[in-house]
């Protein structure tokens, strides 16, 4: 028998699409079943709690956590996100019902074994509900209480080798792609880059010391699989700076239609024989792309690597060899000024082992904005107030046309005294000796 | 329920403790097949929904299914998993941004049984604990927020509303035969820890009332200036009031803030700062639905989503509303745009003002940008426009 009866959610049990209400319920049902073997060391009854209190939401249309909560591990201003219900008394299985970020293996691949030890561990201390993943990329574990955190993260580093995620005004979790581990169009190894940062800035993940959230996110091509350009304050772009290699066999194949365009992708519907000037050439957005003897002509210096002509026919196109990355800054959700995209910072660099010139722009940036940013101001903000020309300078980066869609559209350009002949000081009693009042 | 100790001794934090030492390193935890061929793939091919092959330079192939997830899973559902992937793929599987997991096996043979175990199981209400498909020209899985089962400035639910909308439109996860890959997002508030305002279609969680002064709790839970200079319209300013002291029943003046109603643009960044301006309301909570945004480069530059839809109301449990918005949005793109063609893309191609119409929404005036300066340049500043 349930705890409580959930009317409004158990409408959420039909349909195919995976129901988080029968995923409660089976949680809920388990912890029951269990309660003699396992010695839980937070309420039994916390997801059956967790249901009448959504059940609640669901009827009043509001929300029933409290505001916020200051809690976490001793010497870490991140990693736990504190929650308290607002009907303790009705559902005292979440009173409390923090969160804990884990930081998750870069591209998301996992042993079982890893993973049971982590469910033993969280069905033990925590309410057994997780989320694979958060949005920013942590394992996340869904409910404890507050005695739980020191012992879960003991556990975790004793037993898992395993460290907490991010939260607060601090570094987030970063995250990649799958990139190079089964991706043929990854341009640099996403995944040893987002480990190697995710290590060297381990004090800023854990230690908030920042104006407010600032996000790394590594996508190996202009495709963006994780939304680098999207959401983070740091995007990592694979690209390449020379030719696309060109099968002609295979384009050849592609022609003939013995190859599916596009890997496949668009098998459920007859859209006719492949036309590759219809669908490649004239979609390419530089136009840099022809047809002549039967042979794919490709001008790469035109090329933008879009990406759509090596999507269509990934058996006859492939990226470039002289491989690399691109920096572009300041992307966020709407919370405060607007939402932004990324602006490109860093057209090309590549990637050596030691990361060097990536963490020389990384650093130059936080110097920058833990000295310029506001409370509560991202990346991208600091930037529209202090403008384009700042970040250039405080990263040492020439201005290149590449860095703007289009040269600005006014002529308010802020002269530095030290660009105009002569400097500002004037004497008006000079000037009077030519212009009388 | 007796505490049990993990070793931790509360008195002495600082004892034997370990920090910094960040994630596991991904390359324990991959397949022989993708370990082996890590930087050495030549090209793939989506073989069916949810079924991909990628081959290597050394003739590997790995093989890999696809299936849906709810976000929120418990250990049960996990340990699942966990078991097919004992079962079938020798202990490995992985998870996808968008909330998918991953089964790879290394040959194809081993594909048929993977994939009729995973259609196989099923809740008890009947939904599919681990439906293949989300790959290709289709719908994939819904990325989102935590709503009301476990955020405190959420207008809607997350879980509820993504199970809706997958409800709606299942067997387009389970098929490619959209134009392109569609991107469904929802985030529960603007702080859209989920990013969705690059998304095809996105589901946005919006109050549209300004928040309600707790006269008695400002001074105690806040700091005013902060909840003043949160304010991005300057909708906030300090103030005094007279409250009636709940112990003594005496009349007392507290300092607390005033708000200019006009002025507010709900987004709830001043509760962020200040828990006594909460804002949550049922008639004023509801759904905002943005489309036309995307994050790859391909043909056209990623874009930002517009607002399509001002407001959707919470219609708990099952948000018809809303499942009757996508049905029409969907349904006009798979319509309208051609091969290739993104939702943003056609939108543009076909102009806004034709897209209101094809998609049969309403145009109000909500849905004007009036937000600071970036407002005017999404004003029509030419005569070409289609009747």
């Amino acid at each position: 028998m349930p705890k409580h009866e959930t009317p409004l959610l158990d409408q959420l049990e039909s349909g195919a699409w995976p129901s988080f209400v029968a995923d409660l319920k089976r949680q809920a049902g388990s912890r029951q079943q269990k309660q003699n073997e396992i010695e839980f060391q937070i309420p039994v009854d916390v997801v059956d709690d967790l249901l009448g209190l959504l059940e609640l939401s669901y009827v009043e249309k509001e929300v029933h956590w409290k505001h916020g909560g200051i809690v976490g591990v001793f010497g870490y201003g991140g990693g736990v996100i504190g929650r308290y219900c607002d009907q303790p008394e009705k559902f005292p299985g979440v009173a409390h019902f923090h969160t804990m970020r884990v930081n998750q293996p870069a591209g998301k691949y996992y042993k079982t074994d890893y993973l049971r030890q982590l469910c033993d561990l969280w069905d033990f201390r925590g309410s057994g509900l997780t989320n694979m993943h958060g949005s920013t990329g942590d394992i996340v574990l869904l409910g404890t209480t507050t005695p739980q955190l020191e012992e879960i993260f003991y556990e975790l580093t004793h037993k898992m080798d395993q460290d907490l995620g991010g939260s607060g005004s601090n570094l987030r979790t970063p995250a990649a792609c799958l990139g190079e581990s089964r991706c043929e169009w990854a341009c640099y190894d996403t995944q040893e880059l987002c480990y190697q940062m995710t290590m060297e800035y381990q004090d800023e993940l854990h230690r908030p010391a920042f104006p407010y959230k600032f996000k790394f996110k590594f996508d190996g091509c202009p495709n963006g699989c994780v939304a680098s350009i999207a959401r983070a304050d740091m995007s990592f772009i694979g690209t390449w700076r020379d030719d696309i290699r060109i099968d002609q066999e295979a384009v050849a194949a592609y022609v003939g239609g013995e190859i599916k365009p596009n890997g496949g992708a668009h098998a459920g519907k007859d859209w006719g024989p492949f036309d590759i000037q219809k669908e490649v050439i004239d979609l390419c957005p530089t136009k840099c792309m022809w047809m002549e003897g039967g042979k794919l002509n490709i001008n790469d210096r035109e090329c933008t690597r879009c990406m759509h002509c090596i999507n269509v026919m990934p058996r006859a196109l492939r990226i470039g060899n002289d491989r690399g990355l691109s920096i572009l800054c300041g992307a966020k959700a709407p919370i405060l000024d607007g939402a932004q995209l990324g602006s490109l910072l860093v057209p090309f660099m590549k990637v050596d082992e030691s990361y060097d010139g990536v963490k020389e722009v990384i650093e130059n940036i936080w110097d920058w904005w833990m000295e310029e940013g506001k409370n509560r101001e991202r990346l991208g903000e600091t930037m529209k107030r202090q403008g384009f020309q700042k970040l250039l300078e405080v990263t040492g980066i020439d201005p290149d046309p590449r860095h703007v869609s289009e040269p600005r559209h006014n002529p308010y350009i802020f002269w530095k005294e030290e660009e105009v002949p002569g400097g500002f000081e004037r004497d008006i009693n000079d000037y009077r000796s030519r212009h009388p009042k | 329920m007796a505490f049990i100790s993990s070793g931790y001794n509360p008195d002495k934090p600082m004892e034997d403790r370990i920090t910094d030492i960040g994630p596991r390193h991904y390359s324990e935890f991959l397949p022989p097949v993708i370990k082996n061929n890590k930087g050495k793939w030549l090209w793939h091919e989506i073989l069916e929904p949810g079924v991909l092959m990628h081959k290597a330079e050394s003739g590997d192939e790995v093989y890999t299914v696809r299936c849906g997830s709810p976000r929120l899973m418990g250990t049960e559902t996990l340990r699942e998993a966990l078991e097919i992937a004992d079962k079938h793929c020798d202990g490995y599987l992985r998870f996808t941004t968008r909330n998918n997991i991953e089964f790879m096996v290394d040959s194809k043979d081993k594909v048929q049984p993977l994939k009729d175990d995973l259609q196989s199981r099923k809740h008890e209400g009947g939904s599919y604990k681990f439906p293949v498909g989300g790959t290709g020209a289709g719908l994939t899985n819904i990325v989102h927020t935590q709503g009301w089962i476990h955020c405190h400035t959420p207008a809607s639910d997350a879980s509820g509303t993504v199970k809706v909308v997958m409800d709606e439109l299942f067997e387009e996860f389970q098929q490619m035969r959209f134009p392109a890959q569609l991107r469904i997002s929802m985030a529960c508030c603007l702080n859209m820890c989920g990013a969705v305002h690059c998304s095809d279609i996105a589901i946005l969680g919006y109050h549209r009332k300004p928040p309600i002064i707790d006269h008695k709790e400002v001074e105690n839970l806040c700091e005013i200036p902060l909840a003043v200079a949160a304010c991005p319209t300057a909708a906030i300013r300090p103030a005094k009031t007279t409250i009636t002291d709940d112990r003594t029943g005496e009349e007392k003046t507290v300092k607390t803030v005033a708000i200019k109603n006009e002025r507010c643009m709900f987004c709830g960044n001043c509760y962020t700062m200040c828990p006594a301006l909460p804002l949550t309301d049922a008639e004023g909570d509801g759904l905002v639905i943005m489309a036309g945004g995307k994050v790859s480069n391909r043909i056209s530059e990623p874009k930002f989503s517009k607002v399509v839809v001002a407001f959707i109301p919470n219609e708990t449990p099952r948000w018809p509303s809303l499942a009757k918005c996508m049905r029409q949005l969907v349904d006009a793109y798979v319509k309208g745009a051609k091969k290739y063609e993104r939702f943003g893309d056609w939108a543009e191609r076909i102009g806004w003002e034709r897209f209101f119409e094809v998609t049969g929404l309403e145009f109000t005036h909500h849905l004007i940008d009036d937000f600071r300066d970036p407002a005017y340049y999404t004003w029509r500043q030419t005569t070409n426009f289609k009747f």
